[in-house]
């Protein structure tokens, strides 16, 4: 039988045990995800289109803040499929909510409520006014304010940048005509022009003037689009066109 | 392999490294407690790693593991059918399985259906059912409302509408305050900032004070009259006697209740008055129906109304 020392002596075998370790430790991970495909579930709109989205422009910027700010780590974005999240969260995650996610913020950490499905659930100005200083509408709470988001301007001077960076890993902004064409057919025109990189800066305009998130019309502010981010959260599934046992049989 | 090194004194192998000329390392096998510790830990590895399951080796869903059998539960489906259906263990079918027999769960339900069929008046008459409204519609009011509303529905001045009191912008009956709280609503008055002047504003100020009997200059009032009735509009949403309509959801202006401008503790009455004429007030409460059921909703009409009459 070989030896420990052997081992530790020899660097060829070091070399070689070491590979073979550190492979099965990958496959491990590796592995599954060749059979990610079947667990994404497949959800559509009421007129046929893909229900998840990727994010606009400006609730992609939103998201930059949302981790920028660390609100990930006092707020999971994850409803697991226990009686006492679905009565207090609703509808439990699904992995195709957090598909165009890079990297998803499911989180562990509950210092905060879940927020997977916070979308619509306060308006934009309570959710304003709560982000400035949240003992203004909730005394009890303990999260902290982020008065600086409704001061500080909104930078989008990089937003081409990310999106065709995010087009990278596989959410499919379009930069041509024929993206667009095809996200026209994937998410239906509306959607689909949202996702044109070559208008982001003109939808970041067009969103935040039509929300008015912050409630300041005259300007751009973090808060418009972390406001944006929060508002969309969770929204983009109806769960009325689907029976239990459509996203148990996924499992 | 190489040659074995000995320490001198105590004859003990060593790894054959030398610091500080006499300084060596003992080449001692591990304790054997250590070793059997180790192995132990990569068999409870293993297993738990079948068990988990994060290997699909099919154990678990033939049930060989104590609560991971296979799962029945009762699929509606979007025709209205419901069929019973049965599926390998996932938690998703646990979940299905426990919101249609946990214990709590089906009473949380019968309670819900039984406060469901009944008035409003007769749950308040019901010890059983308004105790149930209470704790449940505490969790709901909790939950959606009281992050404007405040935990004891007292809202918050100049944002959101108290409802412990008798004043209700939108009505106060059962059905008005469900239809708000299904439906949502929105108030809107617009700002007076560009059509009246700061003297018109001050004006129109006083003569709103002066409809709650608030104290106010007399003659600036009088004036301010005219405006409310005339130039300002005031009276088509506020009615010419002031009294508000529900329909529009317009604040009552004779009563001494106020829910934008904060009057009671004002230092200068008038200022806070004419700010809220100056801004005017862009107010939302967000639609619940898609969020609560029909029956929860019920639940905090009911809770809602046990809240303002105590």
């Amino acid at each position: 039988m070989m030896k420990q020392e052997t081992v530790e002596v020899n660097a060829g075998y070091l070399i070689i045990l070491t590979l073979i370790a550190i492979s099965i430790g990958g496959l491990v991970e590796i592995v599954p995800l060749f059979y990610v495909e079947g667990t994404i579930e497949e959800v559509k709109t009421a007129d046929g289109k893909d229900a998840v989205r990727p994010y606009t422009p400006l609730e992609q910027l939103g998201r930059d803040l949302y981790t920028k700010e660390g609100c990930y780590t006092c707020h999971s974005q994850m409803i697991r499929p226990f009686r006492d999240e679905a009565l207090r969260f609703g509808h439990y995650s699904l992995a195709a909510e957090s598909q165009y996610d890079h990297p998803f913020q499911w989180g562990s950490m509950r210092r905060g409520p879940d927020l997977a499905r916070v979308g619509g659930k306060y308006s934009s100005a309570w959710q304003a006014k709560h982000l400035n200083d949240p003992r203004d509408v909730v005394p009890e709470s303990i999260m902290p304010g982020y008065p600086w988001l409704r001061s500080n301007d909104l930078d989008y001077s990089d937003i081409v940048a990310k999106m065709t960076t995010l087009r990278k890993v596989g959410v499919p902004y379009s930069d041509d005509d024929a993206g667009y064409q095809a996200n026209v057919e994937k998410f239906g025109e509306k959607v689909a022009k949202t996702l044109d990189i070559n208008k982001a800066e003109d939808n970041i305009m067009l969103q935040a003037k039509k929300g008015n998130y912050d409630g300041d019309p005259s300007r751009l502010t973090e808060m418009d689009a972390l406001i944006a981010y929060l508002q969309v959260l969770g929204t983009m599934v109806d769960f009325n066109q689907y029976d239990e046992k459509y996203f148990i049989d996924f499992r | 392999m190489s040659k074995v090194y000995k320490d001198p004194i105590t004859g003990v192998e060593t790894t054959g490294h030398v610091w500080d000329d006499t300084l060596m390392e003992f080449n001692n096998p591990l304790p054997m407690w250590w070793i059997w510790t180790f192995y132990a830990t990569v068999i409870f590895a293993i297993v738990y790693w079948v068990i988990y399951p994060s290997w699909p080796s099919g154990l678990v869903e033939k049930g060989y593991f104590i609560g991971t059998s296979e799962i029945t539960y009762q699929n509606t489906d979007k025709k209205g059918t419901t069929t019973a259906q049965t599926t390998h263990w996932n938690t998703r079918a646990l979940l299905a399985y426990e919101m249609q027999n946990d214990e709590n769960e089906l009473k949380r339900k019968k309670y819900l259906k039984e406060v469901a069929a009944m008035s409003y008046d007769d749950i308040a008459k019901d010890s059983d059912k308004s105790s149930f409204v209470r704790s449940y519609g505490k969790g709901i009011f909790g939950d959606y409302c009281a992050a404007c509303h405040q935990t004891g529905g007292q809202g918050v001045i100049g944002h959101y509408p108290n409802l412990v009191d008798d004043a209700w912008l939108w009505g106060g009956s059962a059905a008005e305050i469900q239809k708000t709280i299904s439906d949502g609503r929105k108030g809107n008055m617009p700002s007076f900032a560009k059509t009246l002047s700061d003297t018109e504003i001050t004006n129109v100020a006083n003569f709103v004070l002066s409809l709650s009997g608030t104290e106010h200059d007399v003659a600036s009032a009088k004036e301010g009259k005219l405006i409310f009735n005339g130039k300002g509009g005031c009276m088509a949403c506020h009615t010419p006697a002031g009294t508000g309509l529900a329909a529009l959801g317009s604040a009552n202006l004779t009563d001494k209740i106020w829910t934008q401008a904060d009057v009671p503790h004002a230092k200068d009455k008038v200022a806070v008055v004419s700010a809220v004429v100056k801004s005017g007030i862009q107010r939302e409460m967000p639609t619940w129906k898609t969020r609560l059921s029909e029956d929860e909703i019920k639940v905090l009409v009911a809770y809602v109304k046990l809240l303002s009459a105590e």
